[in-house]
């Protein structure tokens, strides 16, 4: 497995291989799937969308639905209005969504195809929209995207208000269902109504029921989209994925927002709850506390098995700064650290948590980078326990190493989405998931006469 | 309403008028025509890929010697990474396809063009890889900007002593999938094909054609073929080289598994080399058995029938009580077939062998000839996509030879039908529906009026399938399972089906509270 991997390294400027993120467009169109009634639309070839949608699926394990403009040369060359004119059409006609959201590709965004002015010129239906945002491949990632998508929503749809309500807002950032159900839960138990944009709960993780429904229960409303205008205040999480949306909404609307770390890990989701508690002016209940306190308790009971063991965590940005703060918290060794999407602000978060734990030295962190790179860190010098996307099953099977795997794509195991990674619960999950893996490891590998029945 | 009025009558003018000669319910004692091979519709949700998912994703991808670098931003690259299931293996253990190459072009590139970073690229390749081969594959932009791909490839070979072979095959090029195959088939066929005049070749030599390894069908096959006395000089492409594809003009025959993804590089060496080719199959039981007959046949020697008929027995006979078990827990079922290019009409004839008959079948991508057959080629008019896709004109190689006299390829022609293919239509029965580029809504549609018990289809639609209660199938990755080719597969592909249709959780999907309600209001 990946035997042409060499131990040195190499200066490269040119060549990506084994990429750690995709494109801008994909991020678009998961962000759309967590809008009610909506139908996302890729405003290129239909090879892109054929592909998103493929991955998504794969991911979830559910239906994801896209439509395209189907370029072809001719479209290519005198420019695609009129296909996205007959796509929005057909789209209503057949699909009868309630909302369209285009997002570009390469290939419309070379060719200057300018969005806002096909809009504009559109005459739609009482009560039908079409939004967009521009998602050129070339700029950015998959998360670049998806932060795109969620400020197109609030540009076109979010209406500012002098009256302010009670309700809050929240960016989620790139979660999975599981996490949105997860983050919902907290909202309610800390007495609070909010508006979370967007909200793939309920759409990518919908129930066997034997009936297919196009538009599943959950969703953002678009109601809820307007209305976000009018909340008291913002939290947006992650800097990566909800910088976009934060400022959109700030601009637009002149909504307050808070910019915080995505609630993994046990000081990023005190912050969040902290955050919420300062907005609904009560304390933190006591079955929060208490779930505080199982995390805790479990992390102190392992702790003796995540001492010291080195770690690789690599992902997307938001993902893996809340998953290296909750590695730093078990005791584990960060030693590689790693993104494939653009931005060195990346590397300062990460290394502003790893100071803090006085755990700097000899530990690579790295924007931009690529799974080849990372494997050759782990050649030069091995980790104990991988943590990542699928596509480090590669470099686990070639250097026996143990992977846990958090953060999208997850291709290649079944019910992850449906479990949440934030909060409490979600750290004591991801805790579980690191202790199991490091301590099958040792069952593996020890003599007979060292198998402890008791660990 | 019959059942294509139904569908059709939820279409605006515009798309009934494109869709309405893309579906038909056989009548079998007519001659029926269909519409295929056009544009897909803005807007309709369609299952097609791009070209370059046929050139890089289907064709050229699974070479396992060559390192393929794909040129434009990063998604094109990223998502044709290890997600097609063509198994490889190489001999020292260089095997590119665990690898994923990709120029990762940045705004910069687009703007000021792409083609420094890809020599660079390549440069770095060579020097971190040191591969004999480099292939490069064009995303959509690179088009537009007017990279030239070709010359850059060019001066690699120069510099650095490799074979580099550029295919222009940017996403928008032609209506589907489709215009990749062509376009890869045409770079083999200038490049690769007829490159190595020295390498030994066995005696009863073939090619392989249309086979991807997915899942380990080539494997498969090889094994049977091998066990038989056949020498496969080369497989185009599953577990393929170009090592291997170099030679592959020396062989004496083509077997064409894929017809869509393949046939022009089984013409265009039929022209250049002579080398004849078959149509065969190797999915189901009987279609297996037919081809062996038919290609022991070509070859005409007594030891091959003999050997093969040995091998058929053997074959069989370690399978037999498994299928009749199978078959008697499938028998009566209904399929509908929605795949690429090839399998929808193949596996028909496993799902048959199992008892289980095929009520609608359709292609993503395919051309008029893989459902009517080929000899209505000549009929098909071109338009402005399929004019885009080079045509090569082949001229006849020094190393033309021919083996076999002109009154044998008659009689070939007619006994096992050399060089030709009838197309799936003349396969379905009576009633049964065909449909081309059926897309989301049909999907569903048909699923509704003619409710099949499974539905084979891609990862896209599964689960919509799947949430409507109905079991679906992938049928371009074997839903991570195979091989299902030859005797072995057949096995394996029916415990599969039995395996989705008696999972228990189907039984558990009404919870027993909402089944008490239904009885209450009955």
């Amino acid at each position: 497995m990946l035997n042409q991997t060499p131990l040195q390294f190499y200066d490269r400027r040119a060549l990506r291989i084994n990429p750690c993120k995709t494109c801008q467009p994909v991020g678009a169109l998961y962000a759309a799937l967590g809008v009610h009634r909506c139908m996302p639309h890729s405003h290129g070839s239909q090879g892109c969308v054929s592909y998103h949608r493929t991955f998504l699926t794969r991911h979830f394990k559910e239906p994801a639905i896209a439509a395209s403009s189907s370029f072809t040369e001719g479209a290519s060359v005198f420019g695609g209005g009129a296909n996205l004119k007959t796509s929005v059409k057909n789209i209503f006609d057949i699909y009868d969504p309630d909302i369209i959201a285009v997002h570009t590709t390469c290939l419309s965004e070379t060719i200057g195809d300018d969005l806002n002015s096909y809009i504009l010129d559109m005459t739609l239906s009482e009560g039908k929209l079409v939004v967009h945002c521009n998602t050129p491949s070339y700029v950015g990632s998959h998360i670049t995207g998806f932060a795109n998508m969620v400020a197109g929503f609030i540009r076109y749809l979010s209406l500012k208000s002098e009256e302010k309500s009670q309700k809050i807002g929240i960016f989620p950032g790139w979660i999975n269902p599981g996490d949105i159900h997860e983050l919902k839960r907290l909202v309610a138990v800390m007495g609070l109504e909010s508006i979370i944009l967007p909200d793939q709960s309920d759409v990518l993780d919908s129930p066997m029921t034997g009936t297919y429904s196009m538009y599943p229960e959950g969703g953002t409303t678009i109601d809820g989209i307007r209305a976000l205008g009018s909340v008291k205040k913002v939290l947006a999480l992650g800097p990566s994925c909800s910088f976009e949306p934060a400022l959109a909404i700030k601009s637009k609307c002149a909504v307050e927002t808070d910019l915080i770390e995505a609630p993994i890990g046990v000081v990023n989701t005190d912050n969040f709850i902290c955050a919420l508690s300062n907005l609904s002016g009560q304390g933190v209940p006591s079955e929060l506390e208490a779930e505080r306190g199982r995390l805790i308790d479990l992390m102190l009971d392992a702790s003796q098995y995540f001492f010291n063991k080195k770690v690789a965590i690599y992902g997307d940005p938001d993902t893996v700064v809340g998953l290296c703060s909750l590695a730093l918290e078990l005791g584990l060794r960060p030693k590689y650290i790693l993104t494939g999407t653009p931005g060195e602000a990346f590397v300062e978060r990460i290394n502003k948590n790893l100071d803090i734990y006085g755990a700097k030295e000899g530990v690579k962190v790295k924007a931009s980078g690529d799974l080849f790179e990372l494997h050759q860190w782990i050649k030069n010098e091995r980790v104990d326990v991988l943590i990542g996307t699928s596509y480090g099953k590669q470099i686990a099977k070639a250097e026996d190493i143990p992977l846990v795997r958090l953060g999208f794509p997850i291709l290649d195991r079944y019910g992850h989405s449906y479990q949440p990674i934030i909060g409490y619960r979600g750290a004591m999950r991801v805790a579980e998931l690191i202790a199991s893996a490091l301590m099958d490891r040792i069952d593996r590998d020890c003599a007979d006469e060292d198998l402890d029945v008791v660990m | 309403m019959d059942i294509k009025s139904a569908i059709l009558s939820k279409y605006n003018a515009k798309v009934f008028k494109s869709r309405k000669d893309h579906i038909l319910e056989i009548e079998a004692d007519q001659t029926q025509s269909i519409a295929a091979n056009t544009r897909a519709i803005p807007g309709i949700m369609t299952n097609r890929g791009c070209c370059y998912a046929g050139c890089k994703g289907v064709v050229v991808g699974p070479l396992k010697d060559t390192c393929v670098i794909t040129h434009g931003p990063i998604g094109c690259g990223f998502y044709t990474w290890g997600t097609r299931r063509n198994k490889a293996k190489s001999a020292d253990g260089r095997n590119f396809i665990q690898y994923c190459f990709s120029t990762d072009m940045q705004e910069p590139d687009i703007v000021f063009g792409g083609d420094k970073k890809l020599k660079a690229a390549i440069d770095e390749a060579v020097e971190i890889f040191k591969p004999k081969h480099v292939m490069i594959c064009s995303t959509c932009p690179v088009g537009l900007i007017g990279d030239d791909i070709h010359a850059v490839a060019a001066a690699a070979e120069k510099e650095h002593g490799i074979t580099c072979l550029a295919f222009s095959c940017e996403g928008y090029k032609g209506v589907s999938q489709s215009g990749g195959h062509h376009i890869a088939n045409n770079g083999l066929m200038k490049k690769i094909i007829g490159a190595d005049d020295q390498s030994p070749i066995g005696q009863y030599s073939v090619n392989l054609l249309g086979e991807y390894n997915i899942g380990g069908d080539g494997w498969e096959t090889e094994r049977i073929l091998k066990k038989i006395g056949y020498h496969v000089v080369s497989v185009f492409t599953g577990d393929g080289s170009v090592e291997d594809i170099s030679k592959s003009h020396r062989a004496d025959l083509n077997l064409v598994q894929c017809h869509r993804s393949i046939n022009y590089v089984a013409e265009m060496m039929l022209q250049a080399y002579g080398t004849n080719w078959l149509k065969v199959n190797f999915v189901g039981l009987k279609a297996t058995i037919e081809s062996l007959r038919n290609l022991a046949e070509f070859f005409g020697a007594s030891e091959l029938k003999d050997r093969t008929e040995e091998v058929i027995s053997e074959e069989m006979a370690l399978i037999e009580e498994d299928i009749a078990r199978y078959r008697q827990r499938l028998t009566g079922r209904k399929a509908a077939l929605f795949v690429g290019g090839s399998r929808s009409h193949h596996y028909q004839e496993l799902l048959s062998d199992l008892g289980v008959e095929t009520v609608l079948a359709g292609y993503e991508f395919a051309h008029r000839d893989d459902y009517e057959g080929r000899e209505i080629i000549n009929q098909i008019k071109e338009d402005a996509d399929s004019k885009n896709i080079e045509s090569l004109v082949i001229e006849k190689d020094k190393r033309y030879r021919a083996i076999l006299t002109p009154e044998r390829y008659e009689e070939l022609k007619k006994s096992i039908g050399l060089e030709q293919y009838s197309g799936l239509m003349r396969q379905m029965k009576d009633g049964a529906w065909v449909v081309d580029d059926l897309n989301h809504f049909e999907t569903e549609e048909f699923v509704k009026l003619l409710k099949p018990d499974i539905f084979f289809s891609g990862i896209k639609d599964k689960f919509i399938i799947q949430k409507s209660g109905l079991l679906s199938r992938q049928l371009h990755s074997y839903d991570y399972s195979g091989p299902y080719s030859g005797f072995k597969g057949a096995v394996i592909f029916a415990r599969d089906l039995v395996m989705g249709l008696e999972a228990p959780a189907w039984k558990l999907v009404t919870p027993p509270w909402k089944k008490k309600k239904e009885l209450l209001d009955a």
